[in-house]
């Protein structure tokens, strides 16, 4: 029966204790999002880009038009800089994820 | 037409629209392992006690071809029965006509059987296996749908409401089992989402099975909108009518009382706990240990099982039970186990029913993921409930019980009757380790043997505040009790409870942190 209880550390103390399902599938560190790292949040159809490599963009600027949801989705830029890279054209198909923009 | 001509007509029609969907599509609904939907009542009913109302009800629709559809009982078989003699109110989508598929009229059958319930003060089940809106229909099937939501929303509490998922119930579907008090679901059979899996792959690109994505594992053990569990049909409505004896007809009446029986000889309370207070046991022992024919039925089982609900009973009344489980996660309090209680103590306290709360935990699950899930808003569930309850609230302490586990869990604050601790409570605000190295941390960082210290620090934390005493001589706790004297402390406790009556400061209703 000792071999199924795993350890479980709580307020200081070290517990004997059986793990559920869930717990073993829980995200141990939070990936935290980098703005400057634009990433498709959903994957859809590119409609429309506003900027190209080299441009400045402000906070809030239109930098493309991500089709999805039956929306036309304006992303928008979270900071102000330069861009650096382009990954996609007019046309592009994207999956969720993927690195549409990177400023720097 | 002669009398006899006519009653003969009648049976003929009886007969055309029992058939259902006719016998091929019988027998497909067979070939995928599943009952038909008579068969399923009068499986689920007492013998004979099944009456059948709106047999002849029929759809209005005329577009697409529809006006010249025939759809016997518009795919839904509703009226009334008995469990175990219990009345109760009775619908069962019926698959093999139009997929079970809902339209206006038979939304409109499910509706009056519940209107029925409400005001005959009956429980009502559903029995779900349907394709979804009838598309035929357009919005008539979603107002059918609206309907029902809001007829289970203003039964909520009044009387107990019963899903029984057996068969496809996706999209706005299922909002009607997840506002009911119970929903049951079959291994392999029950397939539950909002979007299935052929729009996930078209939207998100992400491919995953009907079964992964919704089926009754996934229902019981990962997203909790499923309470039981179970490999086949028999087996379900083999549950469903356990519970119904446990459960009163409506908000108006108590359960009804059985003849009261000892507990099993075989658990022996003093033998359940282990020796070392860090060693874990199953609390369903110490449950089956002081219940009526140590007979505990569950809830929820399989989900957040760090903390166990269910029914029993004590000389013969139905009581509700909360515990802590030290076997699963050293039963910390978090986000699902904080759902869990809350929504069982308010069904309790809606329907008369007793609270009696175990109290073994060390505290909250510490963790990013917990924090950023929000175990602040759902632990403070745990809260509200428990304070908003006004039905008897017995709590026994038996091992740890530190901090804000110590409060959440039915403590006198919270408005509990009788608060019973064992000589083996530790009732402080945190454990021996935690605390001594915050009481005394100059001392051991400045001393010559840090370790030796800190646990001689721990020690004496330990032997100073790891009790129930301090407690007691607060007068938080009313007694401490020998473990053995357990079931007879519950049973004078519920006996001096059984009129309580409480007032609550009036409001249209408290806003529970959701």
């Amino acid at each position: 029966m000792n071999d199924e209880f795993k350890d479980l550390f709580v307020d200081g103390s070290n517990y004997k204790t059986k793990l559920t399902r869930k717990f073993g599938m829980r995200k141990i560190k939070p990936e935290v999002e980098d703005p400057k790292i634009i990433k498709a949040f959903i994957p859809g159809l590119i409609k429309a880009v506003y900027v190209k490599e080299g441009e400045t963009v402000r906070r809030g600027d239109k930098l493309l038009v991500l089709e999805a949801m039956k929306m036309e989705n304006q992303i928008l830029s979270a900071t102000k800089g330069i861009v650096k890279k382009v990954n996609v054209e007019v046309g592009k198909v994207v999956v969720k994820g993927e690195i549409l923009l990177e400023i720097e | 037409m002669s009398l006899r001509e006519k009653v003969f007509e009648f049976f003929k029609k009886k007969e055309t629209v029992l058939s259902g969907g006719g016998a091929k599509a019988v027998e497909k609904q067979i070939s995928m392992g599943k009952l038909t939907a008579r068969d399923r009542i009068t499986k689920l009913l007492d013998p004979g006690s099944f009456h059948e109302y709106d047999m002849f009800v029929e759809h209005k629709c005329k577009d697409f071809g529809m006006e010249n559809k025939q759809l016997p009982g518009d795919g839904v078989v509703t009226g009334t029965g008995t469990i175990s003699g219990h009345p109760v109110c009775i619908y069962a989508q019926d698959f093999t006509v139009a997929g079970g598929s809902l339209g206006y009229m038979h939304a409109r059958k499910i509706t009056k059987i519940m209107d029925h319930a409400m005001k005959l003060g009956v429980p009502i089940i559903g029995i779900n296996d349907s394709g979804g809106a009838r598309i035929q229909e357009g919005v008539n099937s979603l107002a059918g749908y609206g309907e029902i939501f809001y007829r289970n929303t203003l039964a909520s509490g009044v009387i107990p409401q019963i899903s029984v998922i057996l068969g496809p119930c996706a999209g706005g579907a299922v909002y009607s089992p997840a506002l009911t008090d119970f929903v049951f679901v079959v291994d392999k059979i029950s397939k539950m989402f909002i979007t299935g899996p052929e729009v996930i792959k078209t939207v998100l690109g992400e491919e995953i099975s009907m079964e992964e994505l919704g089926g009754a594992k996934i229902q019981c053990e990962i997203s909790g909108n499923a309470h039981f569990f179970s490999e086949s049909e028999e087996e379900c409505f083999q549950q469903i009518k356990r519970l119904v004896t446990f459960i009163p007809w409506n908000n108006r009446k108590k359960a009804d009382t059985f003849p009261p029986k000892p507990p099993k000889f075989q658990y022996d309370i003093e033998k359940i706990i282990p020796e070392s207070p860090r060693e874990p046991y199953d609390i369903r022992d110490v449950i089956r240990a002081v219940s009526d024919d140590s007979d505990f039925f569950e809830i929820y089982e399989r989900w957040a099982s760090n903390l166990v609900i269910g029914f029993s009973r004590i000389r013969g009344e139905t009581v509700g039970i909360v515990a802590n489980q030290p076997f699963v996660l050293a039963g910390v309090l978090d986000v699902d186990s904080s759902d869990k209680a809350a929504r069982f103590i308010r069904f309790c306290d809606a329907f008369n029913i007793p609270l009696i709360t175990f109290v073994d935990l060390p505290g909250y699950l510490p963790g990013v993921d917990q924090e950023y899930a929000g175990v602040i808003r759902h632990g403070a569930k745990v809260l509200y409930a428990y304070s908003e309850a006004v039905v008897p609230k017995i709590t026994i302490i038996l091992r740890k019980a530190y901090g804000g586990g110590y409060i959440a869990m039915c403590s006198r604050h919270l408005g509990a009757d009788f608060v019973f601790a064992w000589p083996t409570a530790e009732i402080a605000v945190m454990g021996p380790e935690g605390a001594a190295n915050i009481i005394f941390k100059k001392e051991i960082e400045s001393s010559s043997n840090p370790e030796e210290t800190r646990k001689a620090k721990v020690k004496e934390y330990t032997d100073k505040f790891a009790n129930p005493y301090i407690a007691a001589a607060n007068g938080y706790i009313d007694a401490i009790i020998p473990p053995r004297e357990t079931r007879d402390y519950l049973i004078h406790a519920l006996s001096v409870a059984s009129r309580k009556v409480e007032e609550r400061p009036q409001k249209k209703h408290g806003i529970p942190p959701f």
